[in-house]
């Protein structure tokens, strides 16, 4: 136990699919921003050099997304059992929104023609998916009710102004990693003109944090006591601090045009807020309704998991870095896919 | 267009829609990836160009199927939860770990290494190159391993207890991981999608050597494809027969549907080659039979004693159609494959494999044979589980999720145009790949490398 916390084999559960949930976001987070961009920037060798600079590693990244899944079905079937029944129609949203964004990736570069028609798959895909995770967040962080084993709210408790707004905000974090990692992965036209982009998008993303920050407490009380109650405000107080200086840092950093250092701060400015959603969640694996203990499958399967986890993780994290090691450096319009 | 059809209905027409899609591509990019090390082992021991002609020629369609089979397999993913919540709450402490497992030593393996493989060449050295793609091939097996482990523990549960919850909690890891039906899936699901890409493959040889005779690499892919035909079709055969033994005396329910067979028989059943089972009337209409050929194949004695389904109450009965026709396609088009691996071996032996018309004609259209048969033989063992998800201890209907049936037929239409659109796409892009002759490939490769390395030597500042 530390500070009353267990640290058991469910609060482990826990701790690992929060992992692969946050590099799931991190990772695809720039893919996805990277579609999301698509918006912005229309000039066809650009796009090239845009997809290209993902094209090793999407499909890397998206696997956290599906081990969050698969984790959470062996870990807390109780808690995957009422999750997804309440998020159905944005979840289904987002699947598809991937299967565009995925396959037009491939597609894009097969055909002359329907080029246009994939560039804009991959641009609505990648909107769609990261708007319905934002409202997904949403939903959640406002909780979800059950009765029994099952999900006991309505179909469209989902859509509400707060959801809306961190679909809205996600869709914008998204675009600011991916502007800030083409920053750091290209060169000429398009780096200036993602340096231009990160601009907006970084103040955007710190005033989003700050407008969930103050919403959040505002409609659950909870959270509220967690983060303001004495002595808790002085414990938790570095967290908002470091944003202020990560936001600050990645105005620096484009301002000097450093080239990694904007993406670096921009992970900051997820990591913290990650962290912070973190503290206001906790215990629950289904907010305010479930905690991770009530949700855990038996000691059997959480251990023989568990194993397999903490002895491939740091494996699949070493060999991931491998292909990221490969593809360093600058891509150009004409490497990758032809 | 849904009126009248209860949610549970749809959700079913809803899975069964998106992995009769997905189970497709992983099929191929198990045969593919495991052709394409064979490939490039070939090509780096013999210095053979037509291997790395062929290699570039299949690592191109191997991307599309592969980011088909990804997309697809990440809406399976959630599918579990999002329409079969119960089914999820109830199973999940017994089949979220095999399904972990999946991912951690399977689907992160495949992404880590696939980067390199489809485009990191001129990046690394060629053993890294081949280490990589082996990577890859041993990641599909991996994964059939877990996901067909899984499934076999919903036909053959085994190694579980159920708990206060009314969940299926583990005993038994070992039991459970290869449960009584999994090694027999296993095999044939691996051996069927080796044979699958193989006629594929051999198509696509036959009919760029229809065009053109002299073409080194598509003679090489038939070839190989008729070599895989010839060997590896009668080991499917006997090890679709093993499997069917196992059914037989793990499901026969589920055995009793496929052979059409309803009244108990003592000594000695018929086998019906064709026929219409109707559950109204008990029996099979129509019937083609040889006798006692039935009890032969099912306890290898003629006068075996069968069970019927009347054995079980009729509310335990699957669809018998589906059941009975589904396995009678599979079956009929894993013979039709023997018979062109045997006219293959004929042929190569007159030296006349690839002038004889005719047969360059047969492989071409058995080209889609073994995707058909595995999808058939899917059909007839998930349609033959029914109506039970896991099979004689939760029933299907009392699995799905909570949702309200105009939720369910939203997303089925939402979920059919786009598969739709995406994988008739996918279908057209992969066929045109497949018409484009293997000579115009290596010329377009060939024109690759200077570029590659110098991007790779020049501007590698990090």
């Amino acid at each position: 136990m530390i500070a009353g916390v267990p640290l058991d084999l469910a609060f482990a559960w826990g701790v690992i699919i929060a992992f692969a949930v946050y590099a799931y976001v991190v990772l695809d987070g720039f893919d996805l921003g990277v579609g999301i961009l698509f918006l912005a920037i229309r000039d066809a060798e650009k796009r090239d050099t845009m997809v290209n600079s993902i094209a090793p590693v999407w499909d890397g990244n998206e696997t956290w997304l599906v081990l969050g899944g698969a984790g959470l079905l062996a870990a807390f079937p109780l808690a995957y059992a009422v999750v997804l029944p309440a998020l159905y129609a944005p979840l289904i949203a987002m699947l598809l929104g991937l299967v565009f964004r995925g396959v037009a990736v491939e597609f894009r570069f097969k055909t002359e023609r329907w080029k246009p028609f994939w560039d804009a798959g991959f641009m609505a895909g990648s909107i769609v998916a990261a708007f319905c995770q934002g409202i997904a967040l949403g939903t959640f962080i406002q909780g979800i009710a059950i009765e029994g084993r099952a999900y006991a709210g309505g179909w469209w408790d989902w859509l509400t102004p707060f959801s809306l707004m961190t679909g809205a905000a996600l869709v914008v974090g998204y675009a600011l990693l991916g502007a800030t990692w083409l920053i750091m992965k290209t060169e000429g036209g398009l780096q200036e003109r993602c340096y231009w982009l990160a601009w907006p998008l970084g103040a955007a993303v710190v005033a989003l944090i700050g407008v969930v920050s103050v919403w959040t407490p505002l409609i659950e009380p909870t959270v509220a006591t967690r983060w303001f109650s004495w002595p808790n405000i002085v414990y938790l107080s570095p967290v908002p601090l470091l944003v202020a200086a990560a936001g600050f840092g990645l105005y620096r950093a484009l301002k000097a045009r450093h080239e990694s250092w904007p993406f670096l701060f921009a992970l900051g400015l997820f990591t913290l807020s990650f962290v912070g959603l973190g503290i206001s969640l906790y215990p629950y694996i289904v907010p305010r309704s479930v905690t991770i203990w009530e949700a855990a499958a038996p000691d059997d399967s959480l251990l023989f998991t568990f194993i397999g986890a903490a002895i491939l993780i740091p494996i699949i994290l070493a060999y991931t870095g491998h292909a990221y090691w490969v593809f360093r450096g600058k891509v150009g319009p004409k490497e990758g896919y032809h | 267009m849904f009126e009248g059809l209860d949610a549970v209905f749809l959700a079913r027409i809803q899975f069964a829609f998106t992995i009769t899609f997905h189970i497709v591509f992983p099929a191929l990019t198990i045969g593919l990836a495991s052709y394409l090390v064979v490939l490039e082992g070939f090509w780096l021991a013999t210095g053979r160009q037509a291997y790395r002609q062929v290699f570039d020629y299949w690592l191109r369609i191997f991307a599309i199927a592969f980011g088909m089979g990804v997309v697809s397999g990440v809406v399976m993913s959630y599918h579990f939860g999002t329409n079969w919540s119960v089914f999820s709450d109830m199973t999940g402490p017994v089949l979220g770990p095999l399904m972990s497992y999946e991912v951690l030593t399977a689907f992160f393996l495949e992404a880590g290494f696939l980067g390199v493989m489809l485009f990191g060449r001129g990046r690394v050295g060629k053993g890294v190159y081949f280490f990589s793609t082996a990577m890859v091939a041993a990641g599909s097996l991996v994964s059939a391993f877990w996901i067909l482990s899984a499934n076999s523990w919903m036909q053959t549960p085994a190694g579980y207890a159920v708990n206060a919850a009314g969940q299926f909690v583990p005993e038994d890891w070992w039991a459970i991981v290869f449960n009584p039906s999994f090694p027999y899936r296993f095999l044939h699901m691996t051996v069927a999608a080796y044979l699958a890409t193989a006629f594929l493959v051999g198509a696509v040889g036959a009919y760029h050597l229809s065009r053109r005779r002299q073409d080194e690499a598509a003679r090489l892919m038939f070839s190989m494809a008729m070599w895989m035909a010839a060997l590896v079709t009668p080991v499917q055969v006997v090890l679709g027969d093993l499997h069917g033994l196992n059914s037989f005396e793990y499901q026969p329910r589920k055995v009793a549907a496929m052979e059409g067979h309803f009244e108990a028989l003592q000594n000695g059943a018929p086998l019906h080659l064709f026929g219409w089972p109707s559950s109204e009337e008990r029996r099979l209409k129509y019937a083609v039979s040889i006798p006692k050929l039935g009890s032969l194949i099912l306890t290898h004695d003629l006068d075996g004693p069968v069970r019927g389904l009347e054995a079980w109450p009729r509310e335990d009965w699957p669809p018998l159609v589906i059941v009975f026709w589904s396995f009678r396609i599979m079956v009929g088009l894993g013979l039709l494959m023997m018979l062109v691996g045997l006219a293959s071996l004929w042929l190569r032996w007159r030296g006349r494999l690839y002038r004889s018309d005719g047969f360059l004609k047969l492989t071409l259209v058995m080209a889609p044979s073994g995707l058909v048969a595995i999808l058939a033989g899917w059909f007839t063992t998930e349609v033959g589980r029914q109506p039970y998800v896991v099979d004689g201890l939760l029933r299907t209907a009392d699995s799905a999720s909570p949702i309200d049936a105009p939720a369910v037929a939203g997303s089925l239409t939402a979920i059919v145009i786009v598969y739709t659109l995406v994988f008739g796409a996918g279908a057209f892009y992969l066929l045109r790949l497949m018409g484009s002759s293997p000579a115009d490939v290596a010329l377009e490769q060939a024109e690759r490398p200077t570029r590659v390395a110098r991007t790779a030597a020049g501007r590698t500042k990090p």
